[in-house]
């Protein structure tokens, strides 16, 4: 009972969840198996149908790419926004800022020097010229 | 981390500031948990790299002509797996089941091995095909992302096989039971990585 007064470390499970039998410890993980599992399945669904509008796939299948690392971090790695976790969510939430601001970041700046480059064609003529 | 410690029953809780150090466990497991992001901002760079890159293929095979998606299939069912292994595993653990922790890090173990072979017979075949890493800026990015990921899961597999050494010869005391739940840690955040892995480059990189 003394640890409840202590921040969680990642990846252990709640104080009542311990408290309880083994069995549901089984069940948290089984759930996010199925979770994942079934997010998996829509993925690659998803990736290969023809019934859905084209360009809206990309964001499809990154909504649901997010979703089951969401699926991941809450049953297995067992993040939640207990007050016990409060740190553990920080340093994730600093995490996912560094890697937001590189990802996009290195698009949007390498995307726009693609657009303002030379179309080839133009280079083509002034080399010829 | 130094939140009020509860002191025997019957008396008030003491301030945060009077109370001592957390427990290594969580000490160590949230230095981990550190890394561990660190670890994946690192994979950003990569996943940036490998975004950016994605139609530089110099006239060389896209991603469309060499991914297999039944193949990425299984490798990622066998990875998702692994990591519920993992977690009954790290169940048996704290409660010092012997038996239970070699037989989740057996099936743990094989499932890693069966996706790492899938994805090594993936990169054979890749360069067998003239596709390797110095064919376009396209394919460096690939194997350096993917290959990246694959180092992980080798490293995470032998790190399991020493870590069972040590339960057999050391039992479950609290380091080794400290470097378990690492390992549990480390094994999640690379299934983790390889949702965005898998769907960033192989099923983005079929559908474009």
């Amino acid at each position: 009972m003394t640890e409840a007064r202590f921040d969680r470390a990642p990846g252990d499970q709640s104080i009542a969840t311990k408290q309880q039998a083994a069995s549901s410890g089984i069940l948290v993980y089984s759930i996010g198996l199925l979770l994942a599992a079934i997010l998996t399945a829509i993925s690659f669904w998803v990736a290969n149908t023809t019934l859905l509008w084209g360009p809206g796939v990309a964001l499809g299948l990154a909504v649901l790419a997010i979703a089951q690392m969401g699926v991941h971090l809450v049953f297995f790695l067992h993040i939640t926004t207990g007050p016990d976790n409060t740190n553990n969510v920080l340093a994730l939430a600093f995490g996912v800022l560094i890697v937001l601001l590189v990802v996009a970041g290195s698009l949007v700046i390498m995307a726009n020097l693609n657009g303002s480059m030379m179309p080839a064609d133009m280079m083509d003529m002034q080399m010829h010229y | 981390m130094n939140i009020t410690v509860a002191v025997e029953s019957g008396e008030a809780l003491p301030s945060a500031s009077e109370a001592g150090p957390a427990p290594k466990r969580i000490v160590v497991a949230y230095g981990f948990w550190i890394f561990l992001l660190s670890d994946i901002v690192m994979f950003s760079a990569l996943f940036a790299a490998y975004a950016v890159l994605q139609h530089a293929s110099a006239g060389g095979p896209t991603g469309a002509q060499l991914f297999n998606q039944s193949r990425v299939a299984i490798e990622t069912a066998c990875l998702l797996a692994s990591s519920y292994t993992c977690g009954l595993m790290s169940l048996a653990v704290n409660s010092r089941r012997r038996f239970a922790t070699y037989l989740g890090a057996l099936l743990t173990f094989v499932l890693g091995v069966a996706f790492l072979s899938l994805e090594i017979r993936e990169f054979a075949d890749m360069i067998a095909q003239g596709a390797g890493p110095q064919r376009s800026a396209f394919l460096s990015a690939f194997f350096a992302l993917v290959g990246c990921h694959g180092l992980h899961v080798t490293a995470g597999l032998v790190w399991l096989v020493v870590m069972m050494g040590q339960v057999a010869s050391k039992g479950f005391r609290p380091a080794v039971q400290r470097r378990l739940q690492c390992f549990s840690l480390f094994w999640h955040a690379l299934d983790i990585v390889w949702v965005g892995l898998f769907t960033v480059v192989y099923l983005m990189g079929v559908t474009q």
